[in-house]
C-alpha cells in the first residue's frame, strides 16, 4: 500500500478519535455550568447538609442555575457552610430569597431549592460574596420518624 | 590507508572469548590481508558464526584486540562502532532479507539508510549490484518468493551496496544445491577480485574452500590448529587437520561425544 | 525448602534482568533526536498496522459492551425506579473502568501479540542482526515506530471505544426500552465530570498503552529466536500484558477514585 493511502487511513482513525473525545467532552460530561468569571459566588449557612454534595445543583423552580462549588464547617459555630456558584446571568436575586435543600424523587440525590424573595426598595439584590440568611436543613429521615413516634408518645 | 599490502585489514590478536563458564576461544591470533579470500573451517559447533560477530563488534571479548582498518573493535563506542560497520558486511546463512520489502528495496535499503542520494542514482545502484548477482530480473520478487540461492545471492547484492572493505559470508554453501553452490562460489571469487574485497569466509564445505580460498585457518578445540595456503594444508603434519580434510569419522577428533567407559556403563544397569 | 527458596531468587533475578532489560530497549529505542522526517513513512505504516487495523474489534466490543450495560443496568435500576440514571451508569463504567481496561486487553491480544511475533520472527531470521551489521539499530528503527504508534493508538482507541459504549446504552436503553432521550443525555451531563471522569480514564488507558506496548516489544526482542521460543513469546506477551493491566487498574483506580 502506498504511504499516501496509510496517510488517509491513519488520518480518518485520528479525526475518529478526536470525534469521540468531542462527544465525551461535550455531550457526556458537564465541562463545570460556568467558568471563573461567569459566576459568582454566595454563601449559606445551614443546620444540616443531610446528602449534599459538591457539584450538586442549585435549581429555581426546577432549573438549574448554579452548582455546589465547596462544603465546609464554620470552626466556631459547628454549622455547615455551603459556597454555591450562580451563573452571572441570573444576578438579581433579592436577599429575601430563601434556600432549602430537597430531594429529586424517593431515592434521587439532593439538591439546592432557591425560592427567590420578595422585592422591596429596602430590599438589595445578592451580589457576590453575599449571604443568604434564610436557609432550610435537609429533612433526614430518621429524625423525622424520631419526631412523629416521640409526637405520638405524647398524644 | 597507505600501506595496503603490508598491513592486514583485520588482525586478531590474543582472542579470549567465553560463554557462560564455556570458553570458546582461548589466546587466538589471526590476520586477514586485503584483497585475499581467508576461509576459516572447522567442525561443527566450534563458534565459527561467533567471530564474525566478534569482528562485527555484536559481541565482546574477555580479551584481545580485533584490529580493523586501524581501530581496535572492542574498545570502540558506540557511535566510532557504527561508523567501522559502514566499512564491513555480512552475509547472513540465512540471508536475513527483510521480508517486507521487494528484493529492489532490500538492496537499497542500506543507501538509502546511510546516504542522501536521489532516487535516480539508488536506482542505478541497485540495478548494478543486482546485475553483478544475476538478478536484476528479480527485483520486484518479495523475499518469500525468492528460492534459497536466490535470497542468498539477493542478500548478497545488498552486502556489496555500499562498496564495504570487507565482506564476511557465514556459511554461504549450507544447504545449496550444486548449481546455486557453484554461482556462489563464482560470485565470492569474482566480486572480491573486481571490487578490491578483503573476503572472510566461514565454512565447513570443504571442497568449495580450497577451491577459492587465498588462505585458509583450520580451527578446533578453541584454538587454530593449522593455517596456510590449500597447498600447504594438503601437506599439513597435524593429524587433526588431515582428519577433517579428509573427512574421516574417527581420529583424533573422537566419533564419540565424551562419555564414561562403555562396558562399565553398560553393567551399572545390572545392578 | 532451600531449594524453593532458590528457585524464589533465582525467579526474583530473573524478572529483574527482565525489567532491567526493557528499560534498556526502551531508552535505547527512544535516545536521541528521533528522525521524524526520514522515518515518516515507518511510523504511517506503525499506526496504521497498531491503530487502524484494531479499530474493527475495538468498535464492536465497544458497541456491545455498551448495549449488555444498558440492558444489565436498566434491569436492576427499573426496580426502583431510577431508570434515569441508566445514562450516568452506563458513561461511568465506561469512562472510569471497562473504556481502559477492555481496550487494553483487546489490544493485548490484538496488536500487542502480533507486535511479538513479527519482531521475535525478525529475530529469529536474523533481520535484526543483519540490520545492525549495516549499521542501522534496530531498536530506532524497528522498535521506536512501533513503541509510538502503540502508546499514541491506545488511548485514542480507548476514546473511540468509550464513545460507541455509550452510543450503543443510548441505542438499547432509548430506542430498545424506552427511556427518555433527554433524561439519558442530561442526567450523564448531571454525572459525569470531564476532568474527574473523562481525563482520569485517558490518563489510565496512556498508563496501559505505555505497559502493554513495552511488555509485547520486550518480550519480542527477548524471545528464544526458534519458532517455540516465537510461540511462548507471543503467550507471554498476552498473559503478562493482562496481568498488568488488571493490576495496575486496581492501584490506579485506589488512587484515583478511591479518595
Amino acid at each position: 500500500m502506498t504511504t499516501r493511502k496509510l496517510e488517509i487511513l491513519v488520518g480518518a482513525f485520528v479525526a475518529l478519535a478526536i470525534a469521540a473525545l468531542l462527544l465525551l467532552a461535550m455531550k457526556v460530561a458537564n465541562t463545570g455550568v460556568t467558568g471563573s468569571d461567569q459566576s459568582y459566588k454566595l454563601y449559606a449557612k445551614f443546620d444540616n447538609i443531610g446528602g449534599l454534595k459538591v457539584r450538586s445543583p442549585v435549581k429555581v423552580g426546577g432549573v438549574v442555575v448554579g452548582r455546589v462549588a465547596s462544603i465546609q464547617l464554620d470552626p466556631e459555630a459547628f454549622q455547615p457552610v455551603v459556597t454555591l456558584e450562580i451563573n452571572s446571568s441570573y444576578s438579581n436575586f433579592p436577599e429575601t430569597s430563601s434556600l432549602s435543600i430537597l430531594t429529586s424523587g424517593l431515592l434521587g440525590e439532593q439538591y439546592i431549592g432557591l425560592q427567590p424573595g420578595f422585592v422591596d426598595e429596602n430590599v438589595e439584590i445578592l451580589a457576590d460574596g453575599d449571604y443568604i440568611e434564610d436557609t432550610k436543613a435537609a429533612i433526614v429521615l430518621e429524625e423525622l420518624i424520631g419526631q412523629f413516634l416521640f409526637n405520638r408518645g405524647n398524644q | 590507508m597507505g600501506n595496503t599490502t603490508a598491513e592486514p585489514l583485520v588482525n586478531i590478536q590474543n582472542l579470549t572469548f567465553r560463554r557462560g563458564e564455556r570458553v570458546i576461544y582461548d589466546d587466538m591470533s589471526m590476520q586477514f590481508r586485503r584483497g585475499k579470500v581467508t576461509a576459516i573451517m572447522g567442525p561443527s559447533g566450534i563458534g565459527k558464526t561467533t567471530l564474525l560477530r566478534l569482528i562485527g563488534g555484536q559481541l565482546k571479548p574477555d580479551s584481545g584486540h580485533i584490529w580493523f582498518d586501524g581501530v581496535d573493535i572492542p574498545a570502540l563506542g558506540r557511535n566510532d562502532l557504527y561508523q567501522a560497520r559502514k566499512k564491513m558486511s555480512m552475509l547472513f546463512q540465512s540471508g536475513a532479507l527483510f521480508s517486507d520489502m521487494s528484493v529492489f528495496d532490500n538492496v537499497a535499503f542500506p543507501i538509502r539508510e546511510h546516504t542522501k542520494l536521489p532516487e535516480e542514482i539508488i536506482r542505478m545502484m541497485v540495478l548494478m549490484k543486482l546485475e553483478a548477482v544475476g538478478l536484476r530480473g528479480a527485483r520486484d520478487l518479495m523475499p518469500g518468493e525468492l528460492s534459497g540461492g536466490m535470497a542468498r545471492r539477493a542478500a548478497l547484492a545488498r552486502a556489496i551496496a555500499l562498496d564495504p572493505q570487507l565482506i564476511m559470508y557465514d556459511e554461504p554453501f549450507a544447504g545449496q544445491d550444486p548449481i546455486s553452490m557453484g554461482v556462489i562460489v563464482r560470485l565470492i571469487r569474482s566480486l572480491n577480485d573486481a571490487l578490491g574485497l578483503t573476503s572472510i569466509v566461514v565454512s565447513h564445505d570443504v571442497n568449495e574452500v580450497m577451491s577459492i580460498a587465498d588462505y585458509v585457518y583450520v580451527v578446533a578445540e578453541r584454538r587454530v590448529i593449522g593455517h596456510g595456503t590449500p597447498q600447504q594444508l594438503r601437506v599439513h603434519e597435524s593429524p587433526l587437520v588431515q582428519q577433517f580434510l579428509q573427512g574421516l569419522a574417527d581420529g583424533p577428533v573422537p566419533f564419540h561425544f565424551k562419555a564414561a567407559d562403555y562396558a562399565g556403563e553398560l553393567m551399572e544397569l545390572k545392578d | 525448602m532451600l531449594d524453593k527458596l532458590q528457585q524464589l531468587g533465582a525467579a526474583t533475578i530473573a524478572s529483574v534482568q527482565g525489567f532491567g532489560r526493557a528499560a534498556l530497549m526502551v531508552l535505547g529505542a527512544l535516545w536521541g533526536r528521533p528522525r521524524f522526517v526520514k522515518a515518516w513513512p515507518l511510523y504511517i505504516k506503525q499506526f496504521y498496522v497498531v491503530g487502524v487495523l484494531s479499530l474493527l474489534i475495538i468498535v464492536v466490543s465497544g458497541l456491545f459492551i455498551g448495549m449488555v450495560l444498558a440492558l444489565q443496568g436498566y434491569t436492576v435500576l427499573s426496580k426502583f425506579g431510577a431508570e434515569q440514571m441508566l445514562g450516568p451508569l452506563v458513561a461511568l463504567s465506561l469512562l472510569r473502568e471497562l473504556g481502559p481496561v477492555v481496550t487494553a486487553l483487546l489490544f493485548a491480544g490484538r496488536a500487542g501479540s502480533a507486535l511479538t511475533a513479527e519482531i521475535g520472527l525478525m529475530k529469529a531470521t536474523e533481520q535484526l542482526s543483519g540490520m545492525e551489521m549495516m549499521a542501522v539499530d534496530p531498536l530506532r528503527r524497528v522498535i521506536a515506530p512501533r513503541f509510538w504508534a502503540g502508546v499514541v493508538c491506545m488511548p485514542l482507541l480507548a476514546l473511540i471505544f468509550n464513545a460507541v459504549g455509550i452510543l450503543g446504552g443510548h441505542l438499547v436503553g432509548v430506542d430498545w426500552l424506552g427511556v427518555d432521550a433527554g433524561g439519558y443525555w442530561s442526567a450523564m451531563q448531571a454525572n459525569v465530570d470531564l476532568h474527574e471522569d473523562v481525563l482520569n480514564g485517558v490518563i489510565k488507558s496512556m498508563v496501559f498503552a505505555f505497559l502493554v506496548t513495552v511488555i509485547a516489544l520486550h518480550k519480542g526482542f527477548d524471545a528464544v529466536p526458534t519458532s517455540e521460543g516465537i510461540s511462548q513469546a507471543t503467550t507471554q506477551t498476552v498473559v503478562t500484558a493482562s496481568l498488568a493491566v488488571l493490576g495496575f487498574d486496581f492501584v490506579l483506580t485506589a488512587v484515583m477514585f478511591g479518595g
